[in-house]
């Protein structure tokens, strides 16, 4: 369901639920978000990625009410978003910390949204129940919050927000305030209800890895403006700017200089089908490795610097005859050492486009 | 950590303070209200229940008891009343100027109760501001005798001078709510007249509790607004307090009615010591 909901937008043949239009936010004379334009499918999982002071929260705070955008518009299911109050959106919020009502027990605070939107008391009931069952949670409904450890705080906000049955759920950096573990289990749970419940998710974060696993699409966020949006796998292999070849995973930049389909940096060379002059390629640590005399690939000489050893695998810091240094990540302990031959395949270079400084 | 000699030195000097100047006093004031002044006007060491009976039975001080009991409610009333509306203006609905307008509610603190009653007088009286304003404007013919040298004096001077005493628990506990509470409200879809009933109130019930007890308790004691201002029939037991102490010289008398007035307000400290722990939520 959500691949189509990609596919359809890709082509931009189907309506998608959430379109921001060229959203810009100034607070005084300083600009937080500039131009943003995005939209998003029904039913997708979309994680808006950055460091602090990117804009992410801004922009979700936007969408939920709480900010005004200076400029664009916002439009969910063919209707004007960003003139309606809070109050008045299918837009639900779990936020950084939770916010849930002290004064209310696990049950009246997921009952919340139900009570003052009129539901009969009945309905409120089964409802509350069916989302306390959701996040697993039913049998601590008589306690408070000062009472329940912070995972369990939120899965409540979760409840407190689905309960509502919003078109569009926003998450403030969930999992931020929860310990390593906890958070990895969470983010499982979270992606398992998410295509359970079937409703948009839109999180902020600045965890890549999070990102990473749990999102359909991937909203790279930077100094307030959008810097690359797309799938994680995407993102990844053919990042589009040097900012965020470097910010998503580890790479090596190579500045090189093009002349006639081949690119060139010092002794290395590789065909790449761009126009002549100065051009910035990405490559991967996973996509050098030890010479194994792959037809087509680029082979050259190095020495190692130095390793570190990473669990699963090794990243290795190696330097080329023209004092090139590069990282090399390499599945196999102890095997690059002293001097080395290496390899690459040259489809796994990727043009970016040199972010800003 | 600290020495034991150390901490006998640091804790002694505040103990013998305590001791000489509370507990002693006190505990003579005890005493006194057992024994009894003999007609010649010299005190009886004799044991005896004497005063608080006559502290129950006689219509004088039961009356000026509940009186005083009555016009304290009123004055905690009418103060809560005051002061909710501006803690909550001040606290949710005001940017700018919301310093000036907090020092503009404690500054009257600074003013000598003094000043502040003798105020009310000039506004109140017979050809004070008041009456003449309105005899002016020919609202009435007569200066209204009922404004001053009354309970409702008392009231309305009790309630100028210790509704700051409200309102600063009150403002302080509604700045302790958490703004991303009352956003969460709205996200959930509360109008602001539902998220105040049902997160705001309920939040502020801890402050509301502690400034109605301070706005009580403090004008049940007083003495100086019904003595300046509140004329025979607006006489409050810390008048009769004073006035056994004084000109009656019947010290075991005041002394019995001042520690009914202290059990009263122990008990009412007390109750509002349970309430705000129970409203007391994270």
């Amino acid at each position: 369901m959500q691949s189509d909901g990609q596919a359809l937008l890709a082509d931009g043949s189907a309506d998608p639920l959430l379109c921001l239009r060229q959203i810009t936010k100034n607070f005084g004379r300083h600009t937080v978000l500039r131009n943003i334009s995005l939209s998003v499918a029904s039913g997708e999982f979309l994680t808006i990625l950055g460091e602090s002071g990117s804009g992410k929260t801004t922009l979700l705070r936007i969408l939920a009410g709480f900010e005004q955008p200076s400029s664009g518009e916002v439009w969910m299911a063919g209707e004007r978003l960003d003139p309606l109050p809070p109050y008045q959106r299918k837009v639900n919020t779990v936020f950084q910390n939770y916010a849930l009502f002290p004064h209310l027990t696990v049950e009246e605070n997921v009952a919340y949204g139900p009570r003052v939107a009129g539901v009969s008391f009945d309905e409120v009931r089964t409802r509350v129940a069916d989302a306390l069952t959701k996040v697993r949670m039913l049998s601590f409904k008589s306690y408070r919050p000062a009472n329940i450890s912070g995972g369990q705080q939120q899965r409540v906000a979760l409840a407190r927000a689905l309960v509502n049955q919003p078109r569009l759920l926003l998450l403030d950096e969930p999992l931020s305030a929860l310990d390593a573990n906890l958070r990895r289990q969470m983010q499982v749970e979270l992606k398992a209800l998410q295509r359970e419940v079937g409703i948009t998710f839109i999180l902020v974060t600045h965890d890549q890895e999070e990102a990473m696993t749990m999102s359909d699409r991937i909203a790279l966020l930077r100094s307030g403006e959008l810097e690359q949006v797309a799938a994680p796998d995407e993102i990844y292999c053919r990042p589009a700017t040097s900012y965020t070849a470097q910010f998503i995973g580890h790479s090596n930049l190579l500045p090189a200089t093009v002349r006639q389909g081949m690119a060139r940096t010092g002794s290395l060379a590789w065909p790449a089908n761009v126009p002549d002059g100065s051009a910035l390629f990405s490559l991967r640590p996973e996509c050098i490795r030890a010479a194994i005399a792959t037809p087509g690939a680029v082979r050259f000489r190095a020495l190692v610097l130095d390793y570190a050893f990473h669990g699963a695998s090794e990243l290795v810091r190696i330097e080329t005859a023209e004092s090139l240094t590069l990282t090399v990540r390499c599945p196999q302990r102890g095997l690059l050492r002293g001097h080395v031959e290496l390899e690459f395949s040259p489809e796994d270079v990727v043009l970016v486009r040199e972010s800003a400084a | 950590m600290f020495s034991r000699a150390y901490k006998t030195w640091v804790t002694l000097p505040p103990l013998v303070w305590v001791a000489a100047f509370l507990v002693l006093p006190y505990a003579l004031m005890f005493a006194y209200s057992f024994w009894s002044v003999s007609a010649a006007g010299s005190l009886r060491h004799t044991w005896n229940f004497a005063n608080y009976g006559q502290l129950l039975g006689r219509e004088v001080y039961r009356q000026t008891l509940l009186r005083s009991a009555w016009i304290a409610a009123r004055v905690m009333l009418f103060a809560v009343l005051l002061s909710y509306p501006l803690a909550y203006l001040l606290s949710f609905h005001t940017r700018k100027g919301k310093d000036l307008l907090y020092q503009l509610v404690i500054i009257p603190l600074w003013v000598s109760y003094l000043v502040r009653a003798y105020a009310w007088k000039t506004i109140l009286g017979t050809d004070g501001v008041l009456n003449t304003s309105l005899q002016y404007l020919h609202i009435t013919t007569h200066p209204l005798h009922f404004l001053l040298y009354s309970p409702f004096a008392v009231v309305l001077t009790l309630t100028h001078i210790y509704t700051p005493f409200a309102f600063l628990p009150v403002y302080a506990a509604m700045e302790h709510i958490p703004r991303n509470l009352i956003e969460a409200s709205h996200d959930l879809g509360a109008s602001a007249l539902q998220t105040f009933w049902r997160v705001i109130v309920p939040l502020s019930m801890p402050g509301v509790v502690a400034g109605a007890t301070f706005a009580f308790v403090l004008s049940f004691g007083d003495f100086l607004a019904p003595l300046l201002l509140g004329g025979p029939s607006g006489v409050m037991i810390s008048n009769i307090v004073v006035s056994l102490f004084g000109a009656a010289y019947n010290w075991p008398l005041g002394a019995a009615i001042s520690f009914c007035m202290l059990a009263l307000v122990i008990a009412l400290l007390w109750l509002s010591e349970r309430l705000e722990k129970r409203w007391a939520w994270s």
